[in-house]
């Protein structure tokens, strides 16, 4: 195919798209709209080129479940978001930018570490960690950040502990971790932090050879079968994918729920109603905002269009977990509702690895703060929040409470 | 009710054994899914059904 035809038509959908002022948790109306009157519509990337967007429950389900859609980003066609956007999946590839066999391979190294019956053993001291951070928040003061002191550390902890990674060195990571995730980040900037991290977990890795511990990176050492290299880049998957995600959860539930408090009310009265709202605040809020990408490596008929061998194909998960046909009134948060089918965490084979954990952060997390600060509240004008609109995951980038 | 989960297919996410805990389990050593009733109790339908449902991985199968 040559570059024309894959070039948009000027009237095509740009994205990402702007959300609409005074609807932060809402996707952008012109993908909303997409999604009513052409589930799969053609759009237009930062750099011109074109590329499918795929909007429906069902369609996303079938392009995701479906391995002829390829997820090597080394494929012609394969879609970015930014130009930073594609140093990041194009430099020191892992399994989540790789198709199986060798994907399967390198996924099931780690399969065992994030199983439900582990991850539900860590829930004691997941709590305990909740409860020393609230602690810590709380002590002498009544207003606070709930990023900075509660959402971000928490799920920070707990993946240093599992990967072996030392805490104290969170600085380092979540800085490099912020330049990787934002979408105005220069091309160079993100190439250097993502070397910096790639680097940083490399020694790390030479380090447990004669240091064994129990983490992750050091059960991958011992294993023998990676380079370095390679477990560095596995690390970094890992580490940014288990603080930042978890991290803007936490804070855009806490901030959803202070907008919605007959929701907040019902979560207060009955507590064990926790497990599916957190299921219901992963579909509402959807931070995987822009997409997940996808590029076809054959002919495929998806929602009635034909999507041709070598175009980029981007699933809105936000809009398929808005879709009224499986979730009914799905533009409300109702922490009631039965939320299980949502697409939060992507589907097919790269479905989240980690969101067992998730959860349990995601639970522990929502039933201890409104436990442990019954007068929450906002600190500032809801219309003066920061939003994440920057950022590859979605959030806020402060959250002012006060209690 | 019949099940066959398919563990080549499997991706070990879990969620089958969030949505029928008493019907699934994942392996020890590397989280691929395990029946631990393959016939289970009609009380228990609807929750496989829901597990068949959420997959990510097309990976279990029911028949009658
Ligand atoms: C609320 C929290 C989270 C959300 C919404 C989320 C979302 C997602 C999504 C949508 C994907 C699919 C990407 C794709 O198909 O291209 C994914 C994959 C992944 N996530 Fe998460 N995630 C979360 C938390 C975590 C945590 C805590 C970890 C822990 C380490 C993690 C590790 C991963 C990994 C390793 C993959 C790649 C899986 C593969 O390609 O096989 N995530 N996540
Ligand atoms: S839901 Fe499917 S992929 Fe996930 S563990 Fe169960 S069988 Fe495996």
């Amino acid at each position: 195919m040559t570059t024309a035809e894959r070039t948009a038509s000027p009237d095509a959908l740009a994205v990402p798209a702007a959300r609409a002022p005074g609807c932060p948790f809402d996707p952008a109306p012109g993908v909303s709209r997409a999604a009513h009157e052409e589930p799969v519509t053609r759009a237009t990337l930062w750099d011109g080129s074109a590329c499918w967007l795929v909007t429906r429950h069902q369609d996303v389900r079938q392009v995701l479940g479906d391995q002829r859609f390829s997820a090597d980003a080394h494929l012609p066609g394969f879609p970015f978001l930014t130009a930073g956007g594609r140093e990041i999946l194009t430099g020191g590839t892992t399994f989540i930018r790789q198709d199986d066999p060798e994907h399967a391979r390198l996924r099931r190294m780690l399969t065992a570490d994030f199983m439900v019956r582990k991850v539900e053993a860590m829930r004691p001291e997941v709590q305990r960690l909740a409860d020393e951070l609230i602690d810590r928040m709380t002590d002498g003061r009544t207003s606070a950040d709930l990023v900075t002191d509660f959402a971000l550390p928490l799920p920070s902890l707990v993946i240093c502990l599992l990967l072996g990674v030392p805490y104290e060195d969170h600085g380092y990571f979540q800085e490099r971790s912020r330049i990787l995730l934002s979408l105005r980040s220069a091309a160079e900037d993100v190439r250097t932090a993502q070397l910096e991290l790639v680097d940083y977990l490399t020694r790390l890795a030479e380090s447990k050879q004669d240091r064994p511990d129990d983490g992750i990176v050091s059960r991958l050492v011992a294993r023998g079968e990676l380079s370095f290299a390679e477990i560095a880049t596995m690390g970094r998957l890992l580490l940014v994918a288990g603080h930042e995600t978890t991290a803007n959860m936490t804070a855009l539930s806490t901030l959803a729920l202070l907008r919605n408090p007959d929701q907040l009310a019902r979560l207060r009265a009955q507590p064990s109603l926790v497990q599916g709202a957190v299921e219901e605040l992963l579909r509402y809020l959807t931070i995987v905002h822009n997409g997940v990408p996808r590029v076809a490596t054959e002919d495929i008929v998806v929602g009635g269009r034909t999507i041709r061998a070598g175009e980029g194909v981007l699933c809105t998960i936000n809009t398929a977990n808005r879709d009224e046909d499986v979730f009914p009134g799905g533009d409300a948060l109702d922490v009631t509702r039965d939320a299980r089918r949502h697409v939060a965490f992507g589907f097919g084979v790269h479905q989240c690895l980690g969101q067992p954990l998730a959860r349990v952060e995601l639970q522990i997390a929502v039933e201890t703060l409104i436990r442990r600060l019954p007068g929450l509240r906002l600190d500032i004008p809801f219309e003066d929040v920061a939003y994440r609109s920057d950022m590859a995951i979605y959030g806020v980038h402060s959250l002012p409470i006060a209690w | 009710m019949r099940i066959h989960a398919d563990q080549e297919k499997c991706c070990g996410a879990g969620s089958c054994v969030m949505a029928a805990p008493d019907v699934f389990d994942q392996r020890e050593e590397d989280g691929i899914v395990v029946v631990l009733d393959a016939e289970p109790p009609a009380a228990l339908h609807d929750a496989v059904r829901e597990a068949a449902a959420i997959c990510p991985a097309a990976a279990i199968s029911l028949s009658d």
